[in-house]
């Protein structure tokens, strides 16, 4: 993922992220989940579940463009560059699953 | 061209001023950063929340007690500005506020908003 796509990318992620934020903070607001029950139950609820996982996947991929920019800017040496630019991408991956796996055991 | 030896060199930190614009995008790309590497712990927070009645009780505690609240408010900074520095380079990008005047306004409107949005989360989360 380079150029044109990743700049897109990148953008049309942060207006996903920063819209559903504002949805979910206001709902979070209007019907305050007190307990942990209420607050499962909310998570789980199929839109809710759904919506956040596209706001992770959303994420991984605004995150990924941008370290990849400050990695590509700031590490010069070129394997460490490649270090630095795998790790990056298996730590978001993981965070992707986790979160998957997560959603996935509330909604069960 | 004459070279004239006795320019100022301005490489002194005390005399070198950022223009406020520059600054924010180093913001932005710190907070970023910070952003990335506080995932994991906000992704285990949400994890352990929705594993059980313990799990939940002890994020609301970590969260609630001074030290938690204070960390908590200062990432709630860091996010609020990367969001109202993000929403102005999505302005920029469809030719927003682009002249140097505009764009130092935007600015300090960024950095305003991201005081005052923090403000609000302080005082109700207090």
């Amino acid at each position: 993922m380079a150029g044109l796509r990743a700049w897109l990318l990148q953008r049309l992620s942060a207006m996903y992220m920063g819209i559903y934020l504002l949805f979910f903070i206001f709902y979070l607001l209007i019907d305050t989940p007190r307990n942990y029950t209420e607050w499962r139950g909310m998570i789980a609820t199929p839109w809710v579940a759904l919506s956040m996982m596209l706001f992770f996947v959303s994420l991984l991929i605004h995150a990924w463009v941008g370290i990849r920019d400050v990695i590509i800017d700031y590490v010069h040496n070129p394997a460490l560059r490649l270090f630095k630019l795998s790790m990056t991408g298996l730590a978001l991956m993981v965070c992707g699953l986790w979160v998957l796996d997560i959603l996935l055991a509330v909604m069960k | 061209m004459k070279h004239n030896d006795k320019r100022p060199v301005f490489l002194s930190l005390a005399k070198i001023h950022l223009p406020v614009t520059a600054v924010l995008s180093l913001a932005h790309r710190g907070t970023g950063l910070a952003l990335f590497f506080l995932l994991p712990v906000a992704i285990y927070l949400l994890d352990l929340s929705l594993q059980s009645q313990q799990g939940f009780s002890q994020v609301r505690q970590l969260m609630f007690q001074p030290v938690g609240l204070s960390i908590m408010i200062i990432i709630a900074w860091f996010f609020a500005h990367h969001f109202f520095a993000g929403i102005r380079y999505l302005l920029i990008d469809v030719d927003i506020g682009v002249d140097a005047k505009a764009s130092r306004h935007s600015a300090w409107l960024v950095i305003a908003s991201g005081i005052v949005a923090v403000l609000l989360v302080a005082l109700m989360l207090r």
